[in-house]
């Protein structure tokens, strides 16, 4: 048993070595503590400077806009199946601007994911162009794109999907490239040793072990774009948020319609994930009849 | 002192462990053996209470186990170690911190959270290291050590825990012929020193009638055999295992003498010829 009766030697040696450490690991995490509590601090004293009011003296009134709307909108459960039926066209139109803004995303965030990751770029040399790429489609407020398009083209779906779409190849893309940098390299080899092409070597021998998650990543973001189409209509893009900016208004009395329209939204996200989950379990473990 | 009771676990129709019965009225060195899926992990498994039991129960000195909820279950688990076939270290922390995991149950979250350890738990640590002969790894990522060294940290923490009972789920089952000597010697060790029991799930026959004072052989879920080593005959064996006559022990063997020995009776036998 050599190895198991290790000598007396130094024993002292090692305590002392690894409290010396441990000492240093409590002082950066007092540190980092201490940096955190500081920010926290300095964050909301700048806040409460710059608030109009004071934010510990408004917060009791926080709950009387959402109180007052499930009251009023309580006070009318009848009329909900009404609502349901006169927004659903509208609910239609936002989902629809999510879905095809989110095709047209995320078929550019595949290409542009592909040509920026290492290893499997087409061009090494422009990665960093394809990356500022998406930083930029990132970055500008789709808010912003859709208004100005709508200067350009008037209102109505077609601006919104493709603010949307903007932001969704840019948001994908990177979140694509996550994905495919843990992708295993093997496979592309194997492929380029029978002389593919890069197109080949990429739907044939990466796309097959990224897909779940790049669908996943896809579904998340129909998620967000369905709300997000609904916020543009705040500014004449057409769909449920037209009807929300007219419904949601203070002092009208048709908070049951704005009640109804966060409902449809709430089943509508529901419904998407339910289906996201159970498409992924698929395509990740292969449908029921093909397992053991 | 540890009693196990028509102890049942079913997996929707399978049934992973049927009606088990065990009496163990001292601190021994139990050897479990059958093939995979037998049920051994399963059951080791519900004596830590890391999977729940269908029916039946266990009884630790007049406590019974299977009842325990909250946290007078983990303090059940705080006394009954659990040691793995993949070590289940955390890789990216150090060596130290992975055997001051052993005292968790004792410890608030917040405290360990900011690594606020008890410098003599810190020191006992490194004496437990030292005395399973890797204190010089103390400081180092438990990733950055090989199969053998992770499995004793995996001990270190098990013994930190100051445990009544040792469980080891295949503990050798991962590593190379020497480092397996150098853990079931330490288990061993730690049986005899220290007077606690020890449960181990091994896949090889020669290393539990090594090691242990007593075989449980396991089939399709349910005990075949129970009995000191020295009644496990090799047609008992074959019984547990359900193998044919072209099953030989020898062949499965890990152990470095047993391969000699084979081969020396091998020559003797051609050298008669």
């Amino acid at each position: 048993m050599a190895e198991t009766t290790a000598s007396p030697r130094d024993l002292g040696g090692i305590h002392d070595d690894y409290m010396a450490l441990t000492r240093q690991k409590r002082l950066y995490s007092l540190v980092l503590l201490i940096i955190f509590i500081a920010l926290m601090v300095a964050g909301f004293s700048v806040a409460g400077g710059r608030n109009a009011g004071s934010f510990w003296g408004g917060i009791d009134n926080f709950f009387d806009y959402p109180s007052e709307l499930v009251i009023e909108a309580s006070g009318k459960l009848s009329e909900f199946p009404d609502h349901f039926v006169t927004f659903f066209p509208a609910l239609i139109e936002t989902v629809n601007i999510a879905a095809a803004a989110t095709l047209l995303g995320a078929l550019a965030a595949i290409f542009l994911s592909l040509l920026s990751t290492r290893g499997m770029a087409r061009f090494p040399m422009l990665i960093p162009v394809f990356r500022r790429i998406m930083d930029i489609s990132r970055a500008i407020p789709e808010i912003v794109v859709a208004l100005v398009l709508i200067f350009i083209l008037g209102g109505g779906p077609v601006p919104a999907m493709i603010a949307i779409a903007i932001h969704t190849a840019g948001a994908l893309g990177k979140l694509f490239s996550e994905v495919n940098e843990n992708a295993d390299l093997k496979p592309v080899d194997g492929l380029a040793s029978v002389g593919a092409t890069w197109g080949q070597k990429m739907f044939l021998g990466v796309v097959p072990q990224v897909a779940p998650n790049w669908l996943s990543y896809a579904l998340l973001r129909f998620e967000i774009n369905v709300r997000a189409s609904a916020i543009l209509g705040f500014v004449g893009a057409g769909g449920l948020g037209y009807e929300l900016k007219n419904a949601i208004s203070w002092g009208q009395g048709r908070y049951d319609e704005a009640a109804a329209i966060f409902l449809l939204l709430f089943l509508t996200i529901v419904v998407i994930d339910q289906t996201s989950s159970h498409y992924r379990d698929r395509l990740t473990h292969g449908s029921k009849s093909e397992r053991r | 002192m540890l009693r196990i009771e028509k102890l049942t676990k079913a997996f929707g129709q399978n049934v992973a462990v049927d009606a088990a019965n065990v009496e163990v009225d001292k601190p021994q060195m139990i050897g479990i053996i059958g093939r995979s899926g037998a049920g051994k992990s399963t059951l080791l498994r519900m004596l830590n209470r890391l999977t729940d039991h269908t029916s039946g129960a266990i009884h630790f000195e007049g406590q019974e186990i299977t009842a325990l909820k909250g946290a007078a279950k983990r303090e059940w688990q705080s006394q009954c170690a659990m040691i793995f076939q993949q070590f289940n270290l955390v890789p990216r922390m150090d060596v130290v911190s992975n055997v001051l995991h052993g005292t968790l149950n004792r410890r608030s979250t917040l405290a360990t959270l900011f690594n606020l350890y008890p410098t003599e738990d810190i020191h006992r640590a490194i004496d437990i290291l030292d005395r399973l002969g890797i204190a010089e790894h103390a400081p180092k990522r438990a990733e950055a050590l090989s199969g053998g060294q992770q499995q004793r940290v995996a001990i270190a923490r098990a013994l930190m825990q100051n445990p009544r009972i040792i469980l080891a789920d295949e503990p050798i089952a991962s590593l190379d012929p020497m480092n397996a000597q150098v853990v079931m010697q330490a288990l061993r060790r730690i049986h005899e020193e220290d007077g606690r029991m020890v449960i181990a799930n091994l896949h090889t026959l020669d290393t539990a009638r090594r090691y242990c004072d007593r075989v449980i052989g396991m089939r399709a879920g349910r005990i075949v055999f129970d009995a000191d080593p020295s009644k496990l005959t090799t047609s008992m064996a074959r019984e547990i295992y359900g193998a044919g006559a072209e099953f030989s022990e020898s062949a499965t063997s890990t152990e470095i003498e047993t391969l000699d020995a084979t081969e020396k009776a091998k020559m003797e036998a051609e050298a008669y010829v």
